[in-house]
């Protein structure tokens, strides 16, 4: 067995292509016989990914899912950051400028409000929870916009560490919601051109939500919803722990 | 070469994640600004020149259509190192704050999309 865990954790990265191939290949035949094609194979292996991660994070009490189970540290690597903009900016090269340039003030409105939304909207219910204070309401409201802006915030602030943790898991919520979610609302909301997918990805912004969920419902929206949604945790990131946090102290 | 392909993907990717840092910084923002968004821009339009003429030939296309076909068995990937367990196991508020907000901004989608049509069409009109 140690020879094996050694030469599985030495060639991590081959390790990820043939699992990912794998769950990718299951997603398929699961889609073509069990959900008879009315969920696209894509979809069903994201969420197999995400059934994965659970069983292996209750498994092995880590925080990166399948990549913490010993022989699969690869994933960490092929799923990690690095890879997945990497491969999101490939998608580009099919993208149009000229719609871009078309919704661009929209884009930049979306963010906007899609930053305003989610801190209101987490704040609130983090007030009805019985948080009173400040800086828990910011921390808390800016972890339901990614679970980057809530953590950055909560430092910026000085929360307490558990309502840090809890805004890092109100953030890890909205990806895996947005994740699911996206191809089953996309109809509702007209998400079915490159105009919609830019203001979609302001409006929500989480990147590992957006990406994952605009690959489950049109890849070719890939790279309009992807591009606003690269500008919102920074964005975030400024004016959660700013402008919203001195705000909210006025406020109360 | 397809490298060549993969050297441009790459260079984009790197001039636009740095902009994303350097922004970053100038405005006092701890985390990346657009990085992707940037890189994305790049490509667009160094593609479209370079394209245009004759310095981009299919075969360099591939080493970029290659990781843009790589884009969802990654994105599995990050799915499967996703904390889910954390998600599921921390608490009815956490799963409520992650989302009530996400179906209000949803909810939103439509409406901006419809303001952004009348103005698509005024624009359509006026040309």
């Amino acid at each position: 067995m140690e020879i094996l865990y050694k030469f599985l954790d030495k060639n991590a990265l081959i390790v990820a292509f043939v699992t990912v191939g794998g769950i990718m290949y299951l997603g398929e035949l699961i889609s073509k016989y069990v959900l008879r094609k009315k969920i696209p194979g894509s979809a069903v292996a994201i969420f197999l990914g995400l059934v994965f991660a659970y069983m292996a994070g209750i498994n092995s009490g880590g925080e990166k899912g399948l990549a913490d189970i010993k022989g699969f540290s690869g994933m960490s690597l092929l799923g990690g950051s690095m890879f997945r903009d990497f491969a999101i900016v490939s998608t580009a090269m099919g993208a149009s400028f000229l719609l871009i340039k078309r919704t661009g003030w929209v884009g930049v409105l979306s963010l906007f409000l899609g930053i305003f939304v989610s801190f209101i909207g987490g704040m609130a219910l983090a007030w009805m929870f019985g948080y009173q204070d400040a800086k828990s309401l910011a921390t808390i409201g800016a972890g339901a916009c990614t679970f980057i802006v809530g953590p950055v915030t909560g430092a910026a602030v000085q929360a307490s560490s558990d309502v840090i943790a809890l805004s890092i898991a109100a953030g890890v919520v909205k990806s895996i919601l947005v994740t699911i979610g996206t191809p089953w609302l996309a109809p509702y909301i007209g998400l079915n051109n490159p105009n919609t997918a830019m203001i979609y990805g302001g409006m929500l912004g989480t990147t590992s939500g957006v990406s994952a969920g605009l690959a489950a419902t049109d890849p070719a929206l890939v790279p309009y919803g992807a591009l606003t949604a690269t500008f919102y945790t920074g964005l975030g990131c400024l004016l959660c722990p700013s402008v919203l946090y001195l705000l909210l102290e006025k406020l109360l | 070469m397809v490298i060549y392909g993969v050297t441009f993907l790459g260079a984009c990717y790197i001039i636009g994640q740095l902009i994303g840092d350097y922004l970053a910084k100038l405005l006092g923002v701890q985390a990346n600004v657009g990085g992707v968004g940037f890189a994305m821009l790049l490509l667009i339009v160094f593609h479209d020149f370079l394209h245009k003429r004759h310095f981009f030939p299919a075969e360099s296309e591939k080493g970029v259509l290659f990781w843009s076909q790589m884009y969802i068995p990654v994105i599995v990937a990050m799915s499967a190192t996703q904390n889910a367990a954390l998600a599921i196991n921390s608490g009815v508020l956490a799963l409520l704050a992650g989302i009530i907000p996400v179906l209000m901004c949803f909810a939103c989608i439509p409406l901006i999309s419809k303001l952004s049509n009348k103005n698509l069409s005024a624009d359509g009109n006026s040309l």
